[in-house]
């Protein structure tokens, strides 16, 4: 049953994969007119065209264009850049550690602040506490990351000069500066991730503190910190962890906005690059890699819910 | 003469139940709340140009980066521009946007689910369910930023963009919805009585599917504003010198040093029309169908 659940799953998410690529690849063929002229201005002779068309293999049939694109990519072969030339594959993964940084610093700082205020808040429902994490949930959900980002830059870099406002450095160069560089960033991410956070958290444990295991373990004279911890938050976990992962694609969506917006060098930053320099080679490939990326996630807290409660699989059958 | 009652009771939401939403919207505070900045907004939208209080693109180029003051209550931005002005016209812009993306999403995506969850040909269903699944793998913006890459920058083609990007989730409330009512009493006496399918789905099965979708409108218009704003922020979407609010803010990045209030207000209209159609939605969902409340 175990194996049967999750070569289903896997399965599934093959299958997306593959419609995945099916979308990213039309990328191409959708752009109206020529792309080759599109991508070259109007000015482009007719050699010139022609030698872009052969380059993006336009001049192939569709199946055969497909089948080509789709076997090089699986061989991590992303084609080149129109502009630079250069293989897109080395490109994006010399941007996706910043883009991975960014989303795992950004979903400590949410569970850091989520877990403590939702829990509290689910402790005592209707009191100012409880009162304030609704509102900042609301706030947090209702902010756009961007502006979020620009009021971050406005107090931390333009009045207290406390940070920098953007750039970039690698871990591996300076751990010290590259954490100045990332604190306001993941904030911003962090802040929103959250907001979302706390309330699924709250709704959770509002609705494990109300059966009856919880009411035995008190009845039975435990001290409350273990009734919470142990019996409540525990099995509030399935929900928590499903909706964490759900919540990845959203997070993955804000840490797209917020690197653009403090121009740090990750995988958003390089679409929008690409978006704006016509380079459709490029956009193919980070859109794929990034819609992989959050397939392979749903896939994996699939797993860790199934592991997390076996009873899943029974009630998918 | 039991199941006769129950039929009609099924059949379309009757005047003494839509009544009884009415009655629990207004007493919802934060519905209210919403339904009042929504109410503000459409109004600030519709007669604008009679109530700011500048021209959007006069410049005063006297008075660049002005601080709040009586004649320029938000003060103006760097080509002296009055910014109060420029949010009013911005709504319009907003809202534009988030009613034609958010109908776009809603028309194709009810369709679409509608037809999957009634249709007998499974084949159907997997095939339309498996491209909501797969425009689902991808992260939204960069969904959008891929849609406007293929047509094209613009204010037209953003709508186009976030109408895709938002259709999967109509798609799925609807088939989930006509899975639960399509064996229904009502719908089985209506394909008896010799409805053809589509009549069914429209006359029978919409009008019993629609609160959800209008809660999923409300919340969808804010996420879609957002969108609007993030893609026009990155200069995707409305083009200067058009007013639109993510614009603006995206502007105010070059003047940090000379104004902080271009940064600021901006922001503040897009956060409180979010929250004015969160909380509108969160009403309508309490109102409309009291059994989602808690879902989301």
């Amino acid at each position: 049953m175990n194996t049967r659940f999750i070569i289903q799953r896997l399965v599934f998410s093959l299958l997306v994969v593959l419609g995945v690529t099916v979308v990213v690849f039309m990328i191409i063929q959708l752009v109206p007119g020529d792309p080759a002229r599109v991508s070259l201005g109007q000015q482009a002779t007719e050699e010139n065209l022609r030698a872009r068309r052969e380059r993006l293999g336009l001049n192939r049939p569709l199946y055969e264009q497909y089948v080509s694109w789709v076997t090089n990519a699986a061989q991590g072969d992303l084609g080149k850049s129109l502009i630079t030339n250069q293989p897109i594959g080395p490109q994006i993964a010399d941007r996706l550690p910043t883009t991975l940084q960014l989303a795992g610093l950004a979903l400590l700082i949410g569970m850091l602040i989520a877990f403590p205020l939702g829990i509290i808040s689910a402790l005592r429902p209707g009191t100012i506490i409880d009162t304030v994490a609704t509102f900042v949930s609301q706030l947090g959900v209702a902010v756009p990351d961007f502006w979020m980002s620009i009021l971050l830059v406005l107090l931390f870099s333009t009045t207290l000069d406390w940070l920098p406002p953007s750039g970039y450095t690698p871990i591996t160069e300076n751990f010290r500066d590259w954490l100045e560089h990332m604190i306001l960033p993941a904030m911003t991410a962090g802040f929103i991730s959250a907001s979302i956070q706390t309330r699924f958290i709250r709704s959770a444990m509002l609705e494990t503190l109300r059966q009856n295991y919880v009411t035995t373990a008190r009845a039975k004279g435990l001290r409350e910190r273990v009734v919470v911890l142990r019996h409540s938050l525990r099995n509030a976990l399935i929900t928590i962890v499903t909706i964490l992962g759900l919540q990845m694609t959203a997070l993955l969506s804000a840490v797209v906005v917020i690197e653009i917006v403090f121009v740090l060098p990750g995988l958003g930053s390089l679409t929008l690059d690409a978006v704006d320099a016509r380079d459709y080679p490029l956009v193919q490939g980070t859109v794929l890699v990034m819609a992989i990326l959050v397939t392979t996630i749903n896939l994996g807290v699939d797993i860790i819910y199934f592991l997390i409660d076996p009873r899943i699989a029974h009630m998918e059958q | 003469m039991n199941n006769i009652l129950s039929m009609r009771e099924q059949d379309g939401p009757a005047p003494g139940l839509l009544a009884e939403a009415l009655h629990r919207f207004v007493r919802h505070r934060l519905g209210m709340l919403g339904a009042l900045i929504i109410g503000g907004l459409i109004v600030v939208a519709i007669f604008g140009p009679s109530l700011a209080p500048h021209e959007p693109d006069h410049m005063n180029f006297m008075s660049p980066f002005a601080d709040p003051s009586r004649e320029f209550l938000l003060g103006t931005d760097d080509f002296g521009r009055d910014i109060l002005s420029r949010i009013m016209y911005g709504a319009r812009v907003s809202l534009k946007v988030g009613f034609i993306s958010v109908g776009i999403a809603a028309t194709i995506g009810t369709t679409l689910g509608m037809i999957a969850g009634y249709t007998r040909k499974r084949f159907i269903d997997e095939a339309i369910m498996r491209s909501m699944d797969v425009l689902l793998a991808f992260p939204t913006i960069l969904l959008a930023i891929a849609i406007i890459a293929i047509l094209g920058k613009g204010v037209t083609n953003a709508m186009i963009a976030i109408g895709i990007v938002y259709t999967p989730i109509f798609a799925r409330i609807a088939r989930g919805e006509v899975l639960r009512i399509k064996n229904e009493d009502f719908v089985q006496a209506a394909r008896a009585l010799g409805s053809t399918d589509a009549a069914i789905l429209v006359r029978h099965i919409l009008p019993n599917i629609l609160p959800p979708i209008i809660v999923e409108t409300s919340l969808s218009l804010s996420f879609a504003i957002l969108a609007e704003a993030a893609l026009s922020f990155f200069g995707l979407g409305t083009q200067a010198p058009d007013p639109s609010w993510g614009l603006m803010l995206s502007e105010s990045r070059k003047f940090f040093n000379n104004s902080i209030w271009m940064g600021i207000f901006p922001g503040v209209a897009i956060m409180l029309t979010v929250m004015g159609f969160n909380f509108l939605g969160d009403g309508l969902r309490d109102a409309l169908d009291p059994r989602m409340k808690n879902v989301r």
